[in-house]
């Protein structure tokens, strides 16, 4: 018994005592804060190029990014198995060439870079090259003179050109030169607005980037309009008609030409996962010095592929909800229905939100638990009867989601994220309970797993406990060494001290 | 505002909490091997048959779902019965059948359930509703308990039964629970029962307890618990205790019934019987547990660690049951 306690007791220290010590390794020497301080918006863009190969040899071309506008990237990274591969220098940029001889299955190529924006900078001047007007049949080309007429008379400049152009041409229902242009293209809204301007004489040419979405996964390369107006250049978003460069905007390729070209291949794609990290400042600076070799990259969740980390970044504040609810049962003695459900909850309101999360997860649980008790009448199987009910919680949240989008609530839409098969559970536990100890003690467990879930969505939600854990993970470690000393903890429980209140007139 | 008790206090007062009673007298006296006995009751009831320890009779055992169709012919000339789960746990699933009207049959609270509603009960028992873990499980049926007519003021609309605490074969601490209306005829003490501490010297009351405080008087039936002395009590320890070296484990709890002819029969054993005990009898466990400890050692004899017990364990009458 006193020999397992010091055991415990010795592994648990040794456990948080390599955690913290690795922790204040890096704090000390590999100069990483310990608080989230000032931080830069780092973001992680991979490239992900598919194809599929036909016979001869395989050549892709990737056009690389130049960093324009202020961005400063910290890190390139290319993944090219069997792949021969070289970086060009072209006047254009640079662009890196995967070759191979043979290739009989279809192949991803990836191309990985992470940056963060340092300046709000504006994009350089470039030379100005006059395009040539566009090649129309005889009907397009009244149409695309009456079209320039009637913007030239609205407008006093390039710029008020461009603008008008993009209303014309995007508003929902354009006019019938605009609608002809449109209809007699094969091509996009761009392509026919480029055409516009250089049939009026205006320099234009696409910029072409990606738009910044936190988590997406197959976000593709969207274009910008970029016009000279005599003196400047000056930016367009072909869909809103606002003019200069977005925040949310990484310039890939400025001026005409191709992204990508995959000869010996077909049906190639090119598509962007995204993932943002707010990295301490002083953790980036030292990145951008040490960009080849950066110790501290290689051997953390940062080294990782980006979908994973962002799957990291979720999972890695798992150990500190399971945390809470070790406390608030062996400490606090709270009773909950089932163990580890709380936590399932918590990750849901991470999501959704804390009120709108408390509001879909007693609708659906009370709604749930009404229907229930008319299944309970029709006297199914255990297994029949949760996934009716699994089946009845999906429709529910369906109809939540409808009900509310309708009504123009949009948070309700985040009901997705609740776990379902739980929530099942949850309602048959309940109402088993209910028929077999009362309301009162549905009211308390039901109460208490909430409590528990709030509290470790509290708990996690906290801005440092996300720092900590994503920037040190050696942490977990340590906590797992306290929760097996919490494990050994043989003292009262919280509830205990109420529970037997009553003993102290005994005797 | 929360009144509570400070830690000091109830380590002075030797009050056994949840984690203790986990950590150091169930992992450490009760071997994982032996729970299947305790856990699933048919195991428990075949074991004590072997050892001649009385239980009630075994009805039937409804293993699969198919047989639940035939159940109630299996149930003819029978009016009072239990169901229960083989592997349930805490008197969840519990079912006692006091009488029967052709396919109606009356609950021991009095409500009328119908043919339809014992078998979806049933159903639910082997589906693993009420059992440990959610696993499946069978139902048994077995004999209603014909309780001791001297106990039947006691309890209201139920049966009420003895809990002996068993630490290494040494009777350590008792209790009766009566149910009461608030309890629905259950005896769990947390629903509303009402729990007497027994004398393990004499098998008379110390003290009685509803949800936390002191009463003398049943608050159904009006019967003063002060004047209650359990018959059989030498069968009851010496049955208790015969448990605890059926069943292999070190800390124990045994529920233990009174029927009219037969005298104590075992309900069932817990491997890890609730705290409870501890209010019912105004005492903590941890100084008695220590104390049985020694005994434990010093007596390896079944007898003498029951007589041992009896010297230690005696709790003069009255002191506690006035309410302060």
């Amino acid at each position: 018994m006193i020999a397992s306690r010091t055991k415990v007791g010795l592994v648990a220290g040794a456990l948080i005592l390599f955690g913290l010590g690795l922790t204040a390794y890096k704090v000390i020497s590999l100069d990483l804060p310990l608080w989230p301080g000032e931080s830069r918006e780092v973001w992680t863009i991979e490239s992900k190029i598919s194809f599929k190969p036909t016979d001869g040899p395989v050549e892709v071309e990737l056009q690389m990014p130049q960093a324009l506008g202020g961005w400063v990237l910290l890190e390139e990274h290319f993944a090219s198995s069997g792949f021969g591969f070289s970086v060009l220098e072209q006047p254009s940029g640079k662009i890196a060439r995967w070759s191979r001889q043979t290739l009989e299955y279809p192949t991803t190529l990836y191309y990985k870079i992470q940056g963060y924006r340092a300046h709000q900078d504006d994009l350089p001047d470039l030379p100005v090259t006059e395009s040539a007007p566009p090649l129309l049949e005889p009907d397009q080309d009244a149409a695309m003179e009456r079209l320039v007429a009637d913007l030239r008379e609205r407008s006093s400049g390039a710029l008020t050109f461009t603008s008008l152009l993009i209303q014309a041409l995007t508003q929902p229902e354009p006019g019938q030169d605009a609608e002809f242009l449109l209809g007699t293209y094969r091509q996009t809204p761009v392509q026919v607005m480029l055409d516009v301007l250089a049939y009026a004489g205006i320099p234009a040419h696409t910029v072409r980037g990606i738009r910044l979405q936190d988590g997406r996964r197959r976000q593709t390369l969207s274009a910008l309009l970029e016009v000279h107006d005599g003196e400047d250049w000056q930016l367009f978003d072909p869909e809103t008609g606002a003019s200069g460069l977005p925040d949310d905007f990484f310039i890939w390729q400025r001026g005409d030409g191709a992204v990508l070209r995959v000869m010996g291949g077909r049906d190639s794609r090119l598509e962007f996962a995204l993932l943002s990290n707010s990295l301490p400042a002083k953790t980036v600076v030292s990145m951008e010095q040490r960009s080849d070799d950066f110790a501290l990259l290689n051997f953390s969740i940062y080294a990782l592929p980006v979908e994973q980390q962002g799957i990291f970044k979720g999972i890695l504040l798992l150990p500190v909800a399971a945390f809470v609810v070790v406390l608030m049962r062996i400490l606090v003695g709270i009773r909950t229905s089932g163990t580890f459900m709380p936590i399932l909850i918590a990750l849901a309101f991470l999501q959704t939100t804390l009120w709108v999360g408390l509001g879909i997860f007693l609708t659906l649980v009370s709604v749930g638990l009404w229907i229930r008790s008319w299944l309970s009448y029709l006297n199914l199987l255990l297994v029949a009867r949760v996934s009716a009910v699994v089946i009845v919680v999906i429709l529910l949240m369906a109809a939540l989601a409808l009900v509310s989008y309708k009504l123009g609530v949009d948070q309700a839409l985040t009901v997705t994220f609740f776990p379902t098969v739980i929530l099942a559970w949850t309602i048959e536990r309940m109402s088993i309970l209910w028929e077999e100890e009362g309301g009162r003690e549905v009211l308390m467990q039901g109460g208490g797993s909430l409590l528990v879930a709030v509290l470790a969505y509290l708990v996690m939600s906290i801005s440092v406990v996300e720092h900590l854990t994503f920037n040190f993970p050696e942490l977990l470690v340590s906590l797992l060494g306290v929760i097996l000393l919490v494990g050994k903890y043989t003292g009262y429980r919280l509830s205990e001290l109420y529970r037997f209140r009553n003993m102290v007139n005994m005797k | 505002m929360i009144r509570l008790v400070s830690p000091a206090t109830l380590r002075r007062l030797g009050i056994l909490g949840m984690n203790g009673r986990n950590i150091t007298y169930i992992g450490g006296n009760n071997p994982r091997r032996n729970y299947q006995l305790v856990d699933n009751k048919l195991l428990t009831k075949q074991a004590a048959i072997e050892r001649s320890i009385a239980v009630p009779e075994l009805y039937g055992v409804i293993d699969h779902q198919f047989q639940i169709d035939g159940m109630l012919e299996q149930l003819e000339g029978r009016s009072a019965f239990v169901i229960k789960p083989v592997q349930g746990s805490g008197g969840k699933g519990i079912l006692v059948i006091t009488a029967r009207d052709g396919d109606r049959f009356i609950k021991s609270s009095g409500a009328v359930i119908s043919a339809h509603d014992l078998r979806r009960h049933t159903s639910n028992i082997l589906a693993g509703l009420h059992s440990l873990g959610g696993r499946n499980d069978f139902a048994m049926i077995e004999a209603l308990i014909d309780f001791n007519p001297a106990l039947a003021e006691y309890s209201y609309e139920g049966v009420p039964d003895i809990r002996v605490i068993v630490f290494r074969g040494v009777p350590v601490m008792a209790m009766m629970r009566c149910a009461t209306h608030t309890s629905d005829g259950k005896a769990n003490l947390h629903q509303g029962a009402v729990g007497v501490g027994i004398d393990i010297a004499t098998g008379r009351s110390i003290a009685a307890v509803q949800k936390g405080s002191l009463v003398t008087h049943h608050p159904d039936t009006g019967a003063c618990f002060k004047s209650l002395h359990l018959p059989d009590w030498e069968i009851i320890l010496d049955l208790a205790a015969s448990c605890a070296e059926m069943s292999g484990l070190g800390y124990l709890g045994a529920d233990i019934v009174l029927d009219r002819q037969r005298g104590p029969m075992l309900l069932e054993l817990n491997a890890r019987p609730g705290l409870a005990i501890q209010v019912a009898n105004q005492e903590g466990l941890v100084h008695r547990l220590r104390i049985a400890e020694e005994i434990a050692a010093s007596a390896p004899d079944h007898d003498a660690r029951i007589r041992l017990a009896k010297e230690h364990f005696h709790v003069p009458q009255g002191a506690a049951i006035a309410p302060p």
